[in-house]
């Protein structure tokens, strides 16, 4: 399983995985929404928590279908299916290397956009946390997406109407997090519900992912 | 005898040709007689004048717009476990049908809403809910169509209604976390507790209930017998050309 996992991340980091394409598409998002809705601090500062949520969210969605595609198309999938550690093992571990390539660097970069935004001080931390939490979720939700779509010839379109509602209770949770902890609130029961979505996810899933597979091989 | 014994085609046909005839002319009776009754004799509200007669449309809609998800959950779950194709064919029927309540629920909301509230939309944990609904149902369908083998399509919409039902529920209580709204909770269960459904409105509105179940029964075994219908004619198009 580790091999697995070096392997994924090697082949995302070298030329044309795709690596950075998703950081590159929230930092877009983050520096064209000042210039639709105008440069006033004030205004900027209120939307940042939402504007930076949808943004990691938008930039997770956009290299989902990578993390089976491609190994379909040339068959590894097949062997993976028929190799001696489980297919839902297999499912987690490809989750896992997505969030490190898409999740991970979202996590570190958000920071500097919350800089661009005119975030309240006392957010930043929480954004961290908030994003540190629900990134996992989102890779977990979107394996189980790209999985149910796997075999189709343009499933991307169709990839993201099937995926954007399954995300809806962790963007809602994660950017009231952020929200709360800009403006000083009380942070404990987001908190605890964004940590709840991401772990029942993270745990859960992977056997539905695996279920949807199994079925695309047959 | 025993319920599984409508899982097969023929008999699924053949008690559907019995039971229509019945269902359809009673969801007509029921749902005139509701709208007409609702509509026409019933007083108007104090406060709300006579928009308060979108009710008789809009809650039996957002009713059935929930039950028929739920419905559709049980057709896949019993599709994943017993493998009875009539049931996944019965959930494909009954997803545009559920759809089609979400958004006439919807849209008579914005109706209402409108004079009552002076506003089209608002994003309101109710209405949010609906709209979030409305995405898995265009989610459901597109997925039956886009996959072009029938079992694997049946399969990964049992999985993905599953699912989704899971995650439908979630965004029901984080969308309610999210905002408090405008919407009113339901009335019709609060005969005999404080600020209960008038008296004049309950019986219009039971009728017109029981018609828009009546209906979706009726659309839903029409739609179901159509597949079945559909599947067996593409057996014998693909057997012809083999000859």
């Amino acid at each position: 399983m580790i091999a697995l996992l070096l392997r994924d991340l090697r082949i995302a980091f070298r030329a044309g995985g795709g690596f950075g394409l998703g950081l590159a598409f929230f930092l877009l998002v983050a520096v064209l929404v000042p210039l639709g809705v105008g440069p006033e601090g004030g205004t900027l500062a209120r939307i940042a928590p939402g504007i930076l949520w949808v943004g990691a969210l938008l930039a997770c969605l956009l290299s989902l279908d990578r993390i089976f595609a491609l190994d379909f198309e040339d068959g590894s999938l097949d062997l993976l299916a028929t190799a001696p550690i489980p297919l839902e093992g297999v499912v987690a571990v490809k989750a896992l290397a997505h969030w490190l390539v898409t999740g991970l660097p979202l996590v570190i970069a958000a920071p500097v956009l919350g800089v661009l935004l005119h975030l309240p001080e006392a957010g930043y931390g929480w954004l961290v946390v908030s994003l540190l939490l629900g990134t996992p979720g989102l890779s977990a939700i979107g394996a189980f997406g790209a999985a149910l779509t796997v075999g189709l010839k343009r499933g991307g379109l169709l990839l993201s109407l099937l995926v954007l509602p399954l995300y809806v209770p962790t963007l809602i949770f994660g950017a009231e997090l952020v929200k709360r902890g800009a403006a000083g609130m009380a942070v404990q029961v987001p908190l605890l519900l964004l940590a709840g979505i991401t772990l029942g996810a993270a745990a859960l899933l992977p056997f539905a992912s695996a279920l949807a597979l199994r079925i695309n091989l047959r | 005898m025993s319920l599984w014994e409508y899982a097969n085609p023929k008999k699924f046909t053949e008690t559907t040709a019995r039971v229509l005839p019945v269902v359809v002319p009673l969801a007509g009776a029921c749902l005139l007689a509701g709208l007409i009754w609702g509509f026409f004799f019933t007083p108007e509200d104090y406060k709300q004048g006579s928009t308060v007669k979108i009710l008789f449309l809009h809650v039996p809609a957002a009713m059935m717009a929930v039950n028929a998800w739920i419905m559709m959950l049980v057709a896949s779950l019993v599709w994943i476990v017993r493998r009875h194709h009539v049931s996944a064919l019965a959930a494909k029927a009954a997803a545009p049908v559920g759809m089609t309540f979400t958004l006439v629920a919807l849209v008579t909301g914005a109706l209402w809403g409108q004079p009552m509230w002076g506003t089209w939309w608002e994003w309101d944990p109710r209405l949010t809910s609906f709209l979030i609904l409305f995405l898995f149902y265009l989610g459901y369908i597109a997925l039956w169509q886009a996959v072009e083998n029938p079992d694997t399509a049946a399969d990964l919409t049992g999985v993905l209604c599953v699912v989704g039902s899971v995650f439908a529920v979630l965004s029901r209580y984080a969308v309610k976390f999210w905002n408090q709204g405008l919407h009113q909770d339901s009335t019709i269960m609060k005969v005999g507790e404080k600020d209960p459904l008038d008296p004049a409105y309950y019986w219009p509105l039971i009728f017109c209930l029981a018609g828009v179940v009546l209906m979706f029964v009726a659309l839903v075994l029409l739609r179901t017998v159509t597949e079945i219908r559909l599947r067996r004619l593409a057996v014998i198009e693909a057997r012809e050309k083999f000859e």
